[in-house]
């Protein structure tokens, strides 16, 4: 169970680019429905943006499913690939690393700071699975 | 026994296919199948006439192999004449729904003649009439994948027209461009912005570039990438960047993303940047009172 007690919500498969603004807008969509303000949305889509696009490149395709948490101010995501994996994480996770010359090696730092909570594993060879939540309201 | 399971079928096509034409148009009309509105008497008659032909054609060369499958080859003609048939009727507004059940009428008139020929041998009868539905059925699910394939070629050629048209440059002034961005930004947008842009400054010989991304909802990192390079490329044109239409959401995503825009120059409206960009080209937008009319 990604997170205890939460309840999936949705599943996008993530392959292109498309996949990525399709991800983006069921989130965004989903979290409206909860009464997520602007700001809080734009936060947090544009985390889940980072992780799926992770996801749809280097993880060579992957999903991403939506969870409603038992807390109901709270949004869940996992974002499971079958890639090539990360080997050293904590380095990924530095700002500015990056394994792409055209990359600003900040996806994944920026991620971890616009979600509430965030975690990461990584096999190499086998895949990355990346949970956060995010607020939706604070009341 | 299965080798002539459609025995009966394809007599009753050989003898009366005339009236059975008729009683599938009159079937089709009752269920409301028909459209008079949008076809003639005569196409829809043709039409029925030349599916049924096919239908005969098919129906002869399995009643000999006995088993059912659309994707047969003896099948191929029915396929290509429910595709025709599919096609003009999506071009003039025919429902999914109103295909289906204008083919699925074809059953009254067939299952009425079976009904008739296998008169004391219900068991032959049940057979038939399942195999014939069976096959009437899957003509009418495969007019509706074709319905499908047609709407998705739409929807892929409007999402060509639109990524095209959704990288418009427009000059606002002599020597100021504007690039108002609508939607995602992937990769290959990205290029394609680049491109027209870099060839409308060269064009243009313009000085200041405004790119607005009022309508860009999520700014990524990826998104924010291609902003900096583009403005860069600019920058190395001669020209000016400016990026307007940052909102404060927008804005603090970014700071936590730790994107540094550097010296790209940003504004908050593209009402901020174009007076920026005129003011830069020695021009400025004033209310006419102010300036005192050079005629009558």
């Amino acid at each position: 169970m990604a997170f205890p007690g939460a309840r999936k919500i949705a599943t996008i498969e993530l392959r292109t680019d498309r996949d990525v603004a399709k991800a983006r807008s069921r989130v965004s969509e989903i979290m409206k429905a909860k009464g997520s303000r602007d700001l809080m949305t734009t936060r947090f889509v544009t985390a889940v943006s980072e992780i799926a696009r992770n996801a749809a490149t280097h993880g060579k395709g992957g999903r991403l499913l939506v969870y409603d948490m038992p807390d109901p101010r709270l949004i869940g995501v996992e974002c499971v690939d079958e890639g090539s994996g990360i080997e050293d994480v904590e380095r990924a996770m530095v700002d500015g690393y990056s394994t792409r010359q055209n990359s600003l090696g900040r996806g994944l730092g920026g991620a971890k700071r616009l979600a509430k909570t965030f975690t990461i594993e990584s096999t190499p060879g086998k895949g990355t699975v990346v949970r956060m939540t995010g607020i939706c309201t604070t009341r | 026994m299965t080798e002539k399971v459609l025995e009966n079928t394809l007599e009753a096509l050989k003898e009366d296919a005339e009236g059975i034409l008729r009683e599938w148009i009159d079937q089709a009309d009752e269920d409301g199948a028909k459209r008079s509105d949008l076809f003639s008497e005569k196409e829809e008659r043709d039409q029925a006439a030349s599916m049924l032909r096919a239908f005969r054609l098919g129906v002869r060369d399995t009643s000999r192999e006995g088993d059912f499958d659309l994707r047969d080859e003896h099948w191929a003609d029915l396929r290509g004449i429910l595709a025709e048939v599919t096609h003009e009727r999506v071009e003039r507004g025919v429902l999914p729904g109103e295909m289906a059940a204008f083919v699925l009428a074809l059953k009254t008139p067939l299952f009425g003649r079976l009904t008739e020929k296998l008169k004391g041998q219900p068991d032959r009868l049940i057979e038939e009439v399942l195999v014939v539905s069976k096959a009437i059925d899957a003509f009418a699910l495969y007019t509706n994948e074709i319905f499908i394939a047609e709407r998705e070629q739409i929807i892929e050629r409007q999402r060509d027209e639109m990524l095209e048209l959704s990288t418009p440059v427009v000059e606002l002034w002599d020597k100021v461009l504007t690039l108002p961005l609508i939607g995602t930004l992937d990769s290959l947008r990205a290029q394609e912005v680049m491109e027209s842009l870099l060839q409308a400054i060269v064009e243009r010989q313009a000085e200041v570039v405004i790119v607005d991304i009022t309508g860009v909802k999520t700014v990524d990192t990826q998104v924010a990438q291609h902003l900096l390079r583009t403005a860069a490329a600019v920058r190395l044109m001669g020209a000016r960047c400016i990026i307007s239409g940052i909102s404060p959401k927008i804005a603090q995503t970014m700071v936590e993303l730790g994107v540094d825009v550097g010296e790209v120059r940003t504004r908050s409206s593209i009402k901020n940047a174009l007076t920026d960009a005129l003011t830069s080209v020695g021009v400025a937008i004033r209310s006419i009172e102010d300036s005192p009319r050079t005629r009558k």
